[in-house]
């Protein structure tokens, strides 16, 4: 539990779900829509996408294929923390709901907490620190939600500069070998150069060739 | 109570569109990702496209505001994460610090120009 209250993303998490949930308001959703969305969807960048997609009249089409190409980043996340939680005897249906757990939060914590937790507590571990952060997530949507009408632009704007802010450097303290740092660089300036070309997955095309241009680097190293 | 739940259609649009393609990716890392090792080569291409990802979801974020940020000029957005990011490898890691001096940054910056 202390792991929970000590940490800053706790914080900054907290925040990003009161925009959230003014978003949610400002956009004519019910109160019920936005709670359920941080429980399932579970994922901020993605809840703003949705929510200013929606909001600005784009299609369910086309909202749901921007969420998902920013979600693609969720699957290389759970492919590396699992082997953190699994031992020989795991059944896949224990990692189900650690996985649903994962998201940027999570994953940065995984990787910083979990050497100090012995193999076989893991799972009990990312499930309760899951669920403190869902639950604590769920509070602050509710509480954003009803603050809305209350909030000044520039608290709104303040709210949403969290969420890049937060997330480029707690990556950047997760960066352990040089593949990572440049990983996150060459990320960084690729996306508004392949933005450009505005194909629709630019994050896709320029995440995937940064990061393969990173391990190419990490392996040239090595040699 | 009605007022509440808001229509069905919605919640609708929220599971086609908001859950599924999240959790398809959760569930995809969990059937394809059971066989790799911790200590794979594999891995550290999987960790540096997930970081690169982020990277591009923090920029868009940035080059393409939602809600009240677009009403931040675009230099202001800029150099307020880069004073945080300079703050933080400044001061030891530390993320509150550098998360504090990015808002401020824009925040007086907003206030200032108006």
């Amino acid at each position: 539990m202390r792991s929970i209250t000590t940490t800053i993303l706790t914080l900054v998490l907290f925040a990003t779900y009161i925009g959230i949930g003014a978003l949610a308001h400002d956009t004519h959703f019910s109160l019920f829509w936005a709670l359920a969305s941080t429980l399932f969807v579970w994922a901020g960048p993605a809840q703003i996408i949705l929510l200013v997609a929606l909001g600005s009249g784009a299609t369910v089409i086309q909202a749901a294929l921007a969420v998902t190409v920013s979600a693609i980043r969720l699957f290389p996340m759970v492919v590396s923390v699992l082997p953190m939680l699994r031992m020989p005897e795991t059944k896949k249906r224990q990692l189900i709901l650690p996985s649903h757990f994962i998201a940027v939060t999570l994953w940065v914590e995984c990787f910083r907490l979990m050497p100090l937790v012995p193999r076989e507590r893991r799972i009990a571990f990312v499930n309760g620190l899951g669920l403190g952060l869902v639950l604590s997530s769920l509070t602050a949507t509710f509480i954003g939600y009803h603050l809305a009408a209350n909030l000044p632009p520039l608290f709104g704007a303040a709210i949403l500069l969290l969420t890049p802010l937060a997330f480029l450097l707690s990556t950047a303290r997760n960066c352990k070998q040089l593949a990572d740092v440049v990983a996150l660089v060459l990320g960084l300036a690729l996306f508004p150069v392949v933005s450009l070309f505005n194909t629709g997955v630019d994050i896709l095309i320029s995440g995937v060739s940064a990061g393969t241009i990173a391990y190419g680097l990490h392996r040239w190293r090595r040699r | 109570m009605s007022d509440f739940i808001g229509d069905w259609h919605a919640l609708l649009v929220l599971l086609l569109a908001g859950f599924l393609p999240n959790e398809v990716w959760r569930m995809l890392g969990l059937w394809l990702g059971g066989g790799v090792d911790e200590e794979s080569e594999i891995l550290v291409w999987v960790r540096a496209v997930a970081t690169a990802i982020l990277a591009g979801v923090i920029a868009q974020i940035l080059v393409v505001p939602p809600g009240a940020l677009a009403s931040i000029p675009p230099p202001l957005r800029y150099g307020a994460v880069a004073v945080g990011l300079v703050v933080f490898v400044a001061f030891r890691r530390s993320i509150f610090l550098g998360v504090a001096c990015g808002e401020l940054v824009m925040v007086t910056g907003k206030y200032i120009l108006g």
